[in-house]
């Protein structure tokens, strides 16, 4: 526990994320304000779907236990489901920016598109999404105890850690899935979209036996990072350029191409 | 409040912008300030400067009167580019505010966090008689809600004394309350802070050591307030002397009626700033007739100062060049008081009539700023704190109540883009925090807590 467990735990979680916001969005203002309001929709569906939990468990027999297990999937189902309503909100409210934004700006052009904002707005429902789940555990980890102790899993931290970071991946890619299903109007994009979301937690549900949640996860996220890319613009080539050119320019420097 | 400040040079705008998001032609906005008492000496100390403004850049009207030469086209155009800048350096401006309502936030809680002092029940304040300990909740409630009559009522009678000490120009007596009141945040404050934090962390210090490190510390910040000094430095100081009032409110308010006045305080900002009659609303006007700054300092400006080209009559030659926009950002601090900076920003333009081009580039300075008032800072924080310090050790509940006032915080700069006159800045982002807070402790923690014992994740 302690210190050692507590960064390395962060550093897990929020390391790739970390690097994305400091890479892509901290220079750009706009980028900032997006992802804040991408954080604080996130934060309503989950208000929401908590909401809804909350009456039913305490409209319910409180002894009850697969009255309460049912319920707390039904919650999980239903949070998922608003969650993704609500980025469908978010991606309503930013079509309305970007007309906002090109009527006001000179060129007639914004400076931000749709692709972009899709992206930064996956990485906010991603970062809270994650730290929502991990900020508690890792105050705790802060403090002394032994992982469990009474018999549980004793990856609980670092399980947990791999969790959120491959939930915040997937939460940017699937931020632009979604926004490009309903750009183009792909329906059955969206649709796979709330249909991994729903798999990934669903696979949770298998937890502590770790190889049934984390890996399908980690498999659907390579899958969604090969889509996103591709629906990116991305191609087998440009990769391949990408990684050619840097070799060759650190191979060979060459006058300035 | 929040306002923008138009740092407009042309002379030919007698209009004053009361700190709106008009046109720059007004002089800059002075902020104003309520007294706000919340020492446990009684003292006036707080000011609650409740103004932002910005500056936005006069360019446009600069241009516009000067190419005189029919360019009715150009000034469309420049209403334009106006627009378009507010847009474009609206988003700029929401981050420079978001940045210090950031940091001033992240050191109240890791104080509150970490230092024991500031959660521990040691007395209440002399404007919150009524004490909370009460067996009937009926009755908990009815003293909080004295409790927070009372303060307002202080709240009010010192914001009408202060309006009327600018009215009848007792500026003397103004400054002196302003410079003693930060004489006592600077100095005894950050010495009991400095203490409880030793304390908490075992550190062996001697007063000889701790009175250099606070001699220095509060002549640099009384100097760096009120005179001139590194617009950084200036804008760390405020952050700091806003976090040591919030603390010393989370710490002295009792529970309910913590949460009851952070209520009845937006209320109060929402009168005050929007009604005809309000007192924060009649200083603005005052302040503007008279047309000059009001007070120093207790106002958070974010100000950069971009330097265009200067003016002079033998650069017709420069031609359209666009080049002033992108190469003339000045990083020039500011080192007056912003109203101060406002007022004095000296405005040169090129007597050149013959250039009927747009020029961006003859305008000398253009300043940029948003300005918020520090009761906005104290408010924000007292809100995060106190979820930080009673919401059952969940960091789940500060973490929604920050991105509930950023983004009301948001919003508020949004509606000034819009309504172009002074805002209130507290209604949108407390009413934002206080539902976050009360829903998200009572309703997400169990929900989340549950969810972290199945190891679910959604």
């Amino acid at each position: 526990m302690t210190l050692a467990v507590f960064f390395g735990c962060t550093f897990i979680a929020f390391g790739p994320a970390l690097g994305l916001f400091l890479f892509t969005i901290a220079r750009d203002p706009l980028r900032i304000i997006i992802l804040i309001a991408g954080a604080f929709f996130w934060l309503v569906s989950l208000l929401l779907s908590s909401l809804i939990w909350f009456i039913a468990v305490k409209a319910s027999d409180p002894r009850d236990e697969p009255l309460q297990k049912g319920l707390l999937i039904f919650g999980v189902m239903f949070s998922v489901l608003l969650q993704e309503a609500f980025r469908f909100l978010y991606y309503k409210l930013l079509r309305k920016a970007i007309e906002g934004l090109v009527a006001l700006s000179e060129d007639g052009c914004s400076p931000i598109s749709i692709q972009q904002m899709a992206y930064v707005a996956g990485v906010g429902f991603g970062l809270m999404s994650g730290a929502f789940s991990m900020i508690n555990l890792l105050a705790d980890a802060l403090g002394p105890g032994t992982v469990g102790i009474h018999g549980d899993s004793q990856l609980y931290f670092l399980t947990s850690a791999f969790m959120t970071m491959v939930l915040i991946f997937l939460h940017t890619f699937w931020g632009i899935l979604f926004f490009h299903g309903c750009e183009h109007r792909r329906w059955w994009e969206i649709t796979a979209v709330v249909v991994m979301h729903l798999a990934v937690s669903g696979s949770t549900f298998c937890n502590p036996l770790y190889v049934g949640s984390l890996v399908p996860s980690y498999l659907l996220m390579a899958t969604a990072a090969v889509w996103a890319y591709l629906l990116s613009g991305g191609s087998a080539q440009n990769l391949r350029r990408f990684l050619l050119s840097g070799l060759q320019s650190r191979a060979s420097p060459q006058p300035g191409s | 409040m929040i306002t923008f400040m138009n740092n407009s040079d042309s002379e030919e705008e007698p209009c004053n912008e009361r700190t709106s998001l008009m046109s720059a032609e007004s002089p800059p906005v002075p902020s104003y300030q309520d007294g706000l008492p919340a020492s446990e000496a009684g003292e006036v100390h707080a000011h609650r400067k409740r103004r932002a403004g910005s500056s936005r850049s006069h360019n446009n009207i600069a241009d516009g009167d000067m190419s005189d030469p029919g360019v009715p086209v150009r000034e469309s155009a420049l209403e334009n580019e106006e627009e378009e800048l507010t847009l474009k350096y609206g988003a700029k401006h929401v981050i420079m505010l978001f940045v210090p309502v950031t940091l001033c936030m992240i050191v109240v809680v890791a104080t509150i966090k970490s230092v024991r002092f500031y959660t521990e029940k040691n007395g209440q304040l002399i404007y919150t008689p009524f004490s909370e300990d009460t067996p009937s909740v009926g009755q908990r409630l009815l003293n909080s809600v004295l409790n927070t009559i009372i303060m307002i009522s202080v709240i009010v009678v010192m914001t009408v004394f202060l309006v009327l000490l600018y009215k009848y120009r007792c500026y003397k007596f103004i400054h002196g309350w302003l410079i003693l009141s930060s004489f006592m945040l600077l100095f005894l404050f950050t010495y009991i802070y400095l203490g409880e934090v030793f304390k908490t962390y075992n550190v062996a210090m001697d007063y000889p050591t701790l009175f250099l490190i606070i001699w220095n510390f509060g002549a640099v910040g009384m100097i760096c307030i009120h005179w001139k000094g590194p617009l950084q430095l200036q804008q760390a100081y405020l952050i700091m002397i806003s976090a040591l009032m919030a603390l010393v409110f989370i710490k002295y308010l009792p529970e309910w009626s913590a949460w009851v006045i952070l209520g009845a305080i937006s209320i109060y900002d929402l009168m005050a700033v929007l009604c005809p009659k309000g007192p924060l609303r009649m200083l603005v006007e005052t302040a503007q007739e008279r047309n000059e700054p009001i007070f120093p300092a207790l106002i958070y400006s974010s100000a950069m100062i971009w330097t265009v080209g200067m003016a002079k009559p033998d650069t017709a030659a420069r031609g359209p060049s666009q080049q002033t926009w992108d190469a003339a950002e000045d990083g020039r601090e500011n080192h007056q008081s912003p109203s101060h900076t406002d007022s004095q920003m000296p405005e040169t333009r090129s007597p050149v009539p013959t250039r009927p081009i747009a020029s961006f580039e003859e305008l000398e300075e253009e300043e940029r700023g948003v300005k918020l008032g520090l009761g906005d800072f104290i408010f924000y924080s007292v809100l995060v704190g106190k979820a930080a310090a009673t919401a059952s050790g969940d960091w789940n509940t500060t973490l929604a109540c920050f991105v509930a006032i950023l983004i009301g915080l948001c919003l508020t700069l949004l509606l000034l883009a819009v309504f172009k006159k002074a805002l209130p800045a507290l209604p949108i982002s407390i009413t934002f925090g206080l539902v976050f807070y009360f829903s998200t402790d009572n309703l997400v923690r169990p929900f989340m807590d549950t969810l972290a014992s199945h190891q679910l994740y959604i």
